[in-house]
């Protein structure tokens, strides 16, 4: 087992530089640039020039590569020029993390405690009226845009009526920040009305935000706990008269769980995907709309390190899923 | 990479979940590439029984040949050029933005006065080729990487795996980002490979899993004792069975294709060039009206939703009708 | 699961769908707008449209920051409020020397910083020679001062500035290297606003590093000492909020509302959004179509007079047949500016005759667009023998400005003339950061392309003078035309003028001289940005500058 943990870290790291490599040749091979986002209308050839050899863009790519790896290897990653102009952009992606998690963390929460029991259900009840209907609320879930669904969430319970707040994270002006995980940071610093208002504000993305999620893994759960069903050792708990409570919690879901526990896993990666549209609907102060921002304005700095980070992330998550799996499925553990 | 040691059969696992996004069972796909016994034809016979006789299916065909055939004769039923602006000197900005509808004109004009519903008619047609060109790209794609991983294992395997994870470990919306602004100049074209390169490393996986569970099986061992050159084997035995998989991957995929072109539009990164219209590209354009004319968006959005969800209940009920286990 | 059972299902959500957008055709226009009632909130909250930058308005580069430094910092010269004129602000009064090259500002008493610090003679020196004296990324950072003052300490020759000296407590004297139309005119600019010289020295306040593809900025700048009605309380990074409060050091009257909070909001449906749920009083910049929705709401849409211009450049080197004027005159001929301007821009938008608003000092009144003439256009072009000519057109996707809510529709439109007439066009399309600035301005890769300029300040070199005196790299590549050289050069001399009404007849020759003779262009149109408040807000003058202040700003409960 650590002898493949170490094995797997290691491959991380190289799929991190391979990346690193390609992000940084492939950004500045973009048409356009940070300098004409700086300068806009107001450029002309000298500013031009003299902020191309400020920023050491007039370097060879080489050399910028190498500089770019020895910062980095510092935990260096430069500043932010448009994003937020002067940060380092390291403290962008720590102040923008959290707010991506937590929304993917709430939209999650919401899938998987919807989506499992709902599953379940629809798998004991399989080709039942509730189960046809579950069914296809999961697949048009799927069907309609993130973004559409977004704004008609927003439209009808944040405009039309003011149930909820319409964008952004948190309404107090006045809130310590300690972690950025601004309802996490309300109850550590005993500012509850800080996580209330954050809370609020958490609703109508996480729900948008939840719908592919929920209906991937309510997919999921039906056809694991069916097919569970039908195994021989569920026929066998039935046969030997076990109750039907311990074949369902000892049997079928513990078994049924296996695959759905991958599936919350790489829907976790995916998430980060989702939360750029979502995170642009509610204007949300997190990952997806400081990556569509930096790309936007051409912010390389900020853009390699949310990618390089983001991608880092997604590959622990995919180990974090295969040690769960081993732990979970008795069958690896023997090994 | 061993298909003995059980941590990889764990990934591959994954592997196929990835591609089969949470439909089916873990080993539907190795089972079902690996139906052996009988020939190719009997599968599709009997899953084609079965399908007949599952309205899921019939529903989401039937969604699917109606929006297929509405492309193929749009052209001839739209009742207006979709190019023209006949109404645009009703366009004001401040005073009517968005000419209402008028005889001749029955769901108004967009906000440069063409007529909106022959743009959504003609729009099947921009919003068809985008679908089915990504997905076939996609395919083409994650085939070429697939065959190499999976009929080859070995180092090849293990290069080509770390590509796929690199493409896969870049949020997927993103790639298509840094795809559409690649090109010099947006264009459908453009999109389209934006929208289908997010897919290619789906495919990968799925090919690749697929045709490894398929290299110790009984067929193509037998085929190689009896001498078959390993392309043929590749491409005679092992491919056609690794079909079965891709064609639902392929159903699926039209799908969210035609909603992540939407997307892209929605980030402003669509086809600048309207004069075709497609509908994921209406969507995206009308959000700056939604507030005063939110029917410029939700038309498209219902032509979307509702196509979208036709090609997800065929695939979802092809997937079912090709796993072996249902046929018990 | 049956036919029976899904269809309805599916039929269902295709219903709730449609209502909820049915709901949103009929919603409640009814909102009680009007007078504000004798509660007055003690904050006023502006939707603003992207981060800002740094607060030390010497590095600060975009509109969005200078929004929020106007309320804390003042310079020398000030803005008067709903024009682009200038008005005496820290400096009560200014005369120039005889030969124009030596200004001498008397100081208003009494004022001082928000660190309690005196402002007098020697804090304007000190002010001035910081900003002179710019070392390395300092210099780079400091955008402003290179575009309107040349070059640094390090390197007199291209500078306008020389020197200053503070005779006395209530007096500075500014010396400049030359005469220029812009002097003192660009000391009302944002960026060379007044700070505390003792702060900017404990604050090390010139400490700009580069840092990767960045700059740092000292921690100064996140907070710094000017003199304002506001000052900054709380710039909440993660919430994406600027808080300021009311600065009790101001020498003027305190502000109305005590609490002023931007809330960043970069998606312009959102902001109308917040607005229409109460969440904020107002916004920057609502879209042209949505005008009509939010004054039904009860909302007050405040236009700003156009102080812009949108053209349509031509690069004659890139493509020759350009070079001959009856081609240029001929695509003037061939737009429907008119139909445009009428479908897509704002009300009160207008078709430009020349390269500058009307409102700027050397206007020629006498001027009057080229008419809309498809049959012209057709017979200029077969005399100058370019019938069925290409032509590179391109515009920028990503971006809205001003004087450009919609690019692409503006493109659609002139594409349809320009092909009434007989000319191909070849449609060209690049995202506004992604290489379409490049290729306007650095690399020339267009034959024809849409672009426009917002003023800074009242003076026809800010239109004028940006687009066509610099002869090696402007935009329309004029240096291969033989009028080139003269235009650039006229425009240099007029800007020397000292004699206002000398310039001013000078420039209306040249403006006549560039639409009748040279032009390098079309000028497209003039149009008006405006901005929004809830009808419960009071007290907000709108500037075609975007200057607006908010001190004397109210917003009923």
């Amino acid at each position: 087992m650590a002898r493949f943990i170490i094995r797997r870290l290691l491959q991380m790291v190289g799929v991190v530089f391979v990346l690193s490599l390609l992000l940084f040749f492939w950004l500045r091979s973009l048409p356009g640039g940070t300098v004409s986002a700086i300068l806009g209308e107001r450029a002309t050839p000298e500013t031009r020039a003299a902020l191309t050899k400020a920023l050491g863009l007039d370097q060879p790519i080489w050399v910028q590569y190498g500089k770019f790896l020895g910062r980095a290897v510092r935990g260096d990653f430069g500043a932010s020029t448009k994003v937020l102009p002067g940060a380092d952009a390291f403290d962008i992606f720590l102040t923008r993390f959290p707010a991506t998690v937590e929304l993917s963390f709430f939209a999650l929460l919401i899938a998987v405690v919807l989506a499992i029991p709902l599953g379940y259900l629809s798998a004991r009840r399989a080709n039942s009226p509730l189960d046809s209907g579950l069914v296809i609320v999961s697949l048009v879930g799927v069907a309609v845009p993130v973004f559409f669904l977004a704004f008609l969430l927003k439209y009808q319970l944040a405009v039309e009526h003011n149930v909820f707040p319409v964008s952004g994270r948190q309404d107090n002006l006045n809130c310590t920040r300690v972690t950025n995980f601004f309802v996490l940071d309300g109850l550590l610093t005993r500012e509850l009305d800080c996580s209330v208002s954050a809370l609020k504000h958490l609703v109508l993305p996480s729900v948008a935000l939840a719908t592919i999620p929920f209906a991937v893994i309510y997919r999921i759960t039906r056809a694991s706990v069916l097919e569970v069903l039908g195994e021989d050792y569920v026929r066998t708990a039935e046969s030997k008269g076990l109750t039907a409570r311990v074949i369902r919690g000892r049997h079928v879901l513990r078994n049924a769980l296996l695959p759905v526990v991958t599936t919350i896993g790489l829907q976790t990666g995916g998430l980060l995907a989702g939360a750029v549209l979502t995170e642009k609907v509610f204007n949300w102060g997190g990952i997806g709309n400081a990556l569509a921002d930096a790309f936007q304005f051409r912010d390389y700095s900020v853009l390699q390190v949310l990618i390089l980070a983001a991608a880092g992330i997604y590959v622990i998550i995919n180990l974090l899923v295969d040690i769960s799996y081993a732990v979970i499925d008795p069958r690896v553990r023997t090994r | 990479m061993s298909p003995a040691n059980p941590m990889n059969r764990r990934k591959d696992r994954i592997d196929e979940l990835a591609a089969t996004s949470g439909g089916g069972t873990a080993t539907l796909v190795r089972e079902a590439g690996a139906v052996d016994e009988k020939p190719g034809v009997s599968l599709i016979a009997s899953a084609w029984k079965r399908l007949r006789r599952n309205p899921v299916f019939l529903i989401g065909a039937t969604i699917s040949l109606l929006f297929v055939v509405l492309a193929l004769v749009s052209p001839f039923i739209a009742p207006h050029d979709p190019a023209v602006g006949y109404l645009l000197d009703k366009v004001r900005p401040q005073s009517n933005p968005v000419p209402g509808p008028e005889p001749g004109f029955p769901l108004g004009a967009d906000d440069v006065g063409r007529d909106l519903l022959s743009r959504l008619i003609v729009g099947s047609q921009q919003t068809l080729l985008v679908g089915v060109v990504a997905t076939l790209f996609g395919l083409a794609g994650g085939l070429v990487l697939g065959i190499l991983a999976g009929a080859f294992g070995g180092w090849v395997d293990a290069l080509v795996m770390r590509v796929v994870d690199v493409l896969l470990s870049i949020p997927s919306l993103l790639l298509a980002f840094s795809i559409a602004a690649l090109a010099t100049r947006a264009t459908q074209l453009t999109v389209i490979i934006a929208v289908a390169a997010v897919q290619v490393p789906i495919f990968a996986r799925l090919l690749r899993g697929s045709l490894l569970a398929q290299r110790h099986s009984d067929h193509v061992l037998a085929a190689r004792a009896l001498g078959v050159t390993e392309r043929a084997v590749v491409f005679r035995h092992m491919l056609p069975n690794a079909l079965g998989p891709v064609i639902v991957q392929s159903t699926l995929v039209l799908a969210t294709s035609i909603i992540d072109a939407a997307a892209l539009s929605f980030l402003g990164l669509g086809n600048p060039n309207d004069r075709r219209p497609e509908w994921g590209q209406m969507l995206g354009r009308a959000q700056q009206y939604i507030y005063d004319s939110p029917h410029l968006a939700v038309y498209p959005a219902l032509c979307i939703i509702f196509v979208a969800l036709g090609f997800t209940l065929m695939g979802e009920s092809l997937r079912e009708a090709l796993d072996p286990k249902s046929r018990r | 699961m049956t036919l029976k059972r899904t269809a309805p299902l599916v039929l269902l959500t295709v219903a709730a769908l449609s209502m909820s957008a049915c709901a949103q055709s009929d919603r409640d226009s009814g909102s009680d707008g009007g007078t504000s009632g004798g509660d007055v909130k003690d904050t006023f909250t502006f939707g603003a449209a992207g981060a800002p930058d740094v607060f030390d308005p010497l590095y600060a580069t975009d509109g969005e920051t200078f929004r929020i430094t106007r309320q804390i910092h003042s310079g020398l010269l000030g803005i008067k409020p709903g024009t682009a004129d200038i008005q005496p602000e820290l400096a009560e009064s200014w005369t120039p020397s005889e030969d124009g090259l030596s200004w001498t500002f008397k100081l208003r008493q009494g004022v001082k910083f928000s660190d309690g610090t005196a402002f007098d003679g020697k804090a304007v020196c000190y002010n001035m020679d910081r900003m002179y004296n710019q070392k390395g990324a300092g210099q780079t950072a400091a955008e402003y001062w290179t575009y309107f003052f040349g070059t640094f300490s390090d390197d007199p020759s291209g500078s306008l500035y020389k020197s200053c000296e503070a005779p006395d407590d209530t007096t500075a004297v500014i010396n400049v290297t030359r005469t220029t139309s812009s002097f003192p005119t660009i000391l009302s600019l944002d960026s060379f606003s007044m700070q505390s010289p003792t702060a900017l020295e404990k604050g090390d306040a010139n400490n700009v590093q580069s840092a990767g593809e960045g700059f740092t900025y000292p921690e100064y700048s996140k907070n710094p000492v000017g003199i304002g009605p506001y000052k900054i309380s709380k710039y909440d990074e993660a919430n994406k909020t600027v808080a300021l409060v009311a600065n009790e050091s101001y020498y003027g009257e305190q502000p109305k509302t005590k609490n002023l909070v931007f809330k960043i909001i970069p998606d312009e449906s959102t902001r109308r959004q917040e607005l229409q749920a109460g969440s904020i009083d107002g916004y920057d910049l609502p879209n042209p179509v949505d005008w009509k929705g939010l004054k039904d709401a009860g909302n007050k849409v405040e236009v700003r007079p156009a102080f812009n211009i949108l053209y349509l450049g031509l690069n004659p080197e890139r493509n020759p047949k350009l070079k001959d004027l009856k081609v240029r005159q001929a695509i003037a001929y061939a737009l429907n500016r008119d139909q445009m301007v009428k479908s897509q821009l704002p009300e009160g938008a207008q078709v430009a005759s020349q390269f500058m608003p009307d409102t700027v000092s050397g206007y020629n009144t006498s001027l009057q667009p080229y008419a809309y003439d498809p049959e012209k256009a057709k017979s200029l072009l077969k005399e100058a023998g370019a019938e069925g000519m290409t032509l590179k057109f391109a515009f920028p996707t990503e971006v809205s400005r001003p004087y450009m809510p919609d690019p692409q529709k503006i493109h659609a439109a002139f594409t349809k003339d320009l092909e009434a007439v007989g000319i191909k066009v070849e449609q060209v399309s690049k995202p506004w950061n992604g290489g379409y600035l490049d290729d306007v301005s650095a690399n020339g890769a267009y034959d024809a392309w849409l672009l426009g300029w917002t003023g800074d300040y009242n003076a026809a070199d800010n239109f004028l003078g940006t687009f066509f005196s610099d002869l090696k790299g402007n935009d329309f590549h004029t240096s291969v035309m033989p009028w080139g050289k003269t235009l650039s050069e006229d425009l240099k001399k007029a800007d020397a003028i000292v004699d206002e009404g000398e310039r001013e007849a000078a420039y209306q020759d040249i403006n006549k001289r560039i639409a009748e003779e040279y032009l390098p262009g079309i000028p497209v149109s003039h149009s008006p940005p405006a901005l929004v408040t809830s009808g419960k807000v009071q007290g907000l003058t709108a500037s075609p500058l975007t200057a607006e202040m908010f001190d004397t700003v109210t917003a009923g409960k």
